[in-house]
């Protein structure tokens, strides 16, 4: 009777078995690095707004303060979408018949909201709160990154669960003074690390542990 | 010389009976699988348990598309069918282990022939158990968040619960299961891949034999591997259902707070394993007409197996209620009063006493324990009687909370019911897969009970195959 396999099945076998532990860690490193990548997070991707709005222009060639928009930062969960209102301020004078604009105006006119896409998305069951990462120190580039250098804005961090925790479990590393909140060149090396420590030590940062428990974030 | 003879089969009666030698046994058990027609009963049995398998498979289609709420767990009663059906499987597993390693450490040789199934068993056992933790959060697809891995949320499972430990507990148990009744099958494989006629089959089988040709170094390091996971398993026959009982006795629940749990629990789920072991021989041995190689002796030792058990588990019962009494904590006493008279599902631990403690009684008389009819018997009742030891455990214990307005009943729905009968169809199922395609005694080491095995042996040997195993040593 002829033999069923040939004599190189032997290598075959064990050659699989080699290559499944090969091929088992390819697939475990192609998975960290694509559930990180901004193919599923996002990251990275500028998104198109209804109107040709530049926060590079507004923020870092005008110099106007985030809070002159989003104005309820400093006191609410959201740190709000300005009204058009806000926009017609300045652009009832300035560029006041630029066809740019004309979806702000037309939205001023006719009482309709500019329907902004929006850039941040949390998913609904993390709950978070502007106004607390201010009033403890976190600065907006921190988590925006350098907005007033983003012609249209994109999301610089990968928003995921790790990224929240990184801070969380050790914020004295992201830190800085209430003055700096709003400087979008601020450096996390500004400050030495006994800076950091006494820093937090002033704005009475809570414990890791209440940080980093689940009712934290999910409530 | 012939009275010698009579008195030696009286006290020691032969493992195989029948005038039996390497051939035959071969042919007897390769030929369940090889040649003889499927008998009609085969269809028959499978069909049942295959459409009682698909409740399991339609109920986990209700369940997925419409939520958890499908079944009756709820406060105070948070736990109920899924782990009650869950631990009922893993003990089922456990005779398995035991007789494949603790018996072949132990040198006890009337393993052999019912190790093969009985691993088997543990096998499909554990897939039904392991069936019952993925499917009752109602979301499977992210069963994988059990495991530690690297993930996007920078969280490790809970390693301080004792649910965690269940998976690592659980999940080795299957991985080492797996292996021990694979590593045994190989040279058997490799029988039926020289025997079959079916061209598929034979490719099938030399697959899954891995080119096994019955050289001296192929049998040495068989041995080898085969005494490796024995020795691997042995630990596990005491670890997993110590962990399962640690689900409950971690817990600060009057009626699960005790120390007595790992072992009770380690008993219980050997008695409830042989039981299901003796469940599936007796039909089993009469079908395939196989009363020569599964002796009545086989059947007397896993009733005394069960009865030792079962006195164990009697004594977990009553040192739960000597340790509610004795602790005088006025929530135990309270437990064990409305678990035992006052609550609503006394009659569930009545019942309980009467299927594992009074009907194990039966065993001490040989009567009883040398019918394998009385023997299926006991066993169906101790197998309900072992469920119904996780409902008293679980519900009773959950169902009165420490304050009264807390108080709760439960009721399983149809849905409860419809996935635990499921399982028990897949169970079955997969037994009658498995006796149809693999050997369900192992061949190889049931030649080395015959006499033949004993003497220095040259040459005839059937294809190849050397007589290996239990200790002979090719020449």
């Amino acid at each position: 009777m002829a033999q069923l396999f040939h004599r190189g099945a032997n290598n075959i076998a064990k050659a699989s078995m080699v290559l499944v532990i090969i091929l088992g860690g390819l697939v475990f490193f192609a998975y960290t690095q694509i559930s990180r990548s901004s193919y599923l997070t996002n990251r990275y991707l500028e998104k198109q707004q209804p109107v040709q709005f530049s926060h590079k222009h507004h923020v870092g060639d005008d110099g106007i303060d985030c809070r002159y928009c989003h104005t309820s930062v400093e006191t609410a969960a959201s740190a709000g979408i300005p009204p058009t209102q806000t926009c017609m301020n300045c652009h009832n004078q300035l560029w006041a018949d630029t066809p740019y604009l004309e979806p702000v105006r037309a939205s001023y006119r006719d009482n309709e909201p500019i329907l902004w896409e929006r850039v941040h998305d949390l998913p609904g069951y993390a709950y978070f709160n502007h106004s607390i990462h201010v009033a403890k120190g976190v600065g907006c580039s921190t988590c925006h990154g350098q907005i007033d250098e983003m012609p249209a804005v994109y999301q610089e961090n990968t928003l995921q669960m790790e990224w929240c925790l990184a801070c969380h479990k050790n914020p004295e590393a992201f830190i800085r003074p209430k003055s700096e909140i709003y400087n979008m060149d601020w450096r996390d090396s500004d400050l030495t690390a006994d800076e950091r420590k006494s820093l937090g030590e002033e704005y009475r940062l809570r414990s890791r542990e209440l940080l980093t428990s689940c009712s934290t974030c999910h409530r | 010389m012939q009275d010698v003879n009579d008195i030696v089969r009286k006290i020691d009666p032969p493992m195989v009976e029948g005038d039996h030698d390497y051939g035959t046994v071969t042919d007897k058990i390769s030929d369940i699988t090889l040649k003889k027609r499927t008998p009609f009963g085969w269809f028959i049995g499978f069909a049942i348990a295959f459409l009682t398998a698909q409740l399991l498979l339609l109920t986990t289609l209700y369940l997925v598309t419409t939520g958890v709420g499908v079944f009756a767990n709820n406060q105070p009663v948070a736990w109920a069918f899924p782990i009650i059906n869950f631990v009922w499987w893993i003990g089922i597993g456990h005779a398995g282990t035991l007789i494949s390693a603790i018996l072949l450490l132990l040198n006890q040789k009337w393993r052999t022939s019912i190790n093969r199934f009985a691993e088997a068993m543990t096998l499909f056992a554990v897939a039904c158990a392991g069936l019952f933790p993925i499917l009752h959060t109602g979301r499977p697809w992210l069963a994988y968040w059990l495991l530690p891995y690297p993930n996007t949320m920078g969280m490790w499972p809970q390693f301080r619960s004792p649910l965690m430990w269940d998976v690592f507990a659980v999940s080795t148990y299957a991985t080492v299961s797996l292996l021990f009744w694979y590593v045994g099958l190989i040279p058997d494989i490799a029988t039926l891949r020289d025997r079959a006629k079916n061209k598929f089959f034979r490719y099938i089988y030399g697959l899954l034999s891995w080119g096994w040709r019955g050289s001296a170094r192929h049998w040495h390091r068989y041995e080898i591997a085969y005494l490796l996971l024995a020795g691997l398993s042995t630990p596990l026959v005491l670890s997993v259902h110590s962990i399962v009982s640690l689900d409950f006795s971690v817990a600060q629940l009057p009626g699960w707070h005790a120390t007595i749990f790992p072992p009770y629990f380690v008993a219980g789920a050997i008695f409830a394993g042989f039981a299901m072991v003796l469940i599936l021989t007796i039909p089993l041995r009469v079908w395939y007409n196989m009363k020569d190689l599964i002796t009545d002796r086989h059947l007397i030792y896993m009733g005394k197996v069960m009865l030792a058990t079962g006195l164990i588990v009697c004594y977990g019962y009553a040192m739960e209620a000597f340790f509610a009494w004795y602790s005088a904590a006025e929530y135990e006493v309270y437990m064990m009063y409305n678990r035992m008279f006052e609550g609503p599902y006394w009659w569930s631990y009545w019942l309980l006493i009467l299927c594992n403690g009074i009907s194990i009684q039966f065993l001490w008389f040989k009567r009883f324990r040398e019918s394998p009819f009385w023997l299926f018997v006991i066993s169906v009742v101790v197998s309900v009687g072992m469920w119904l030891e996780r409902f008293v455990i679980i519900v009773t214990s959950l169902q009165r909370d420490f304050l009264p307005s807390s108080w709760g009943m439960y009721a399983p729905t149809i849905f409860d019911w419809t996935m635990y009968i499921g399982t028990i169809g897949f169970f079955f199922a997969l037994i009658f897969l498995f006796v149809r395609f693999l050997p369900v005694i192992s061949i190889f080491e049931v030649r080395t009970l015959l006499p033949q095995a004993k003497v220095e042996h040259h040459g005839d040997d059937d294809h190849g195959h050397s007589h290996g195993g239990g200790g002979v040593v090719q020449s």
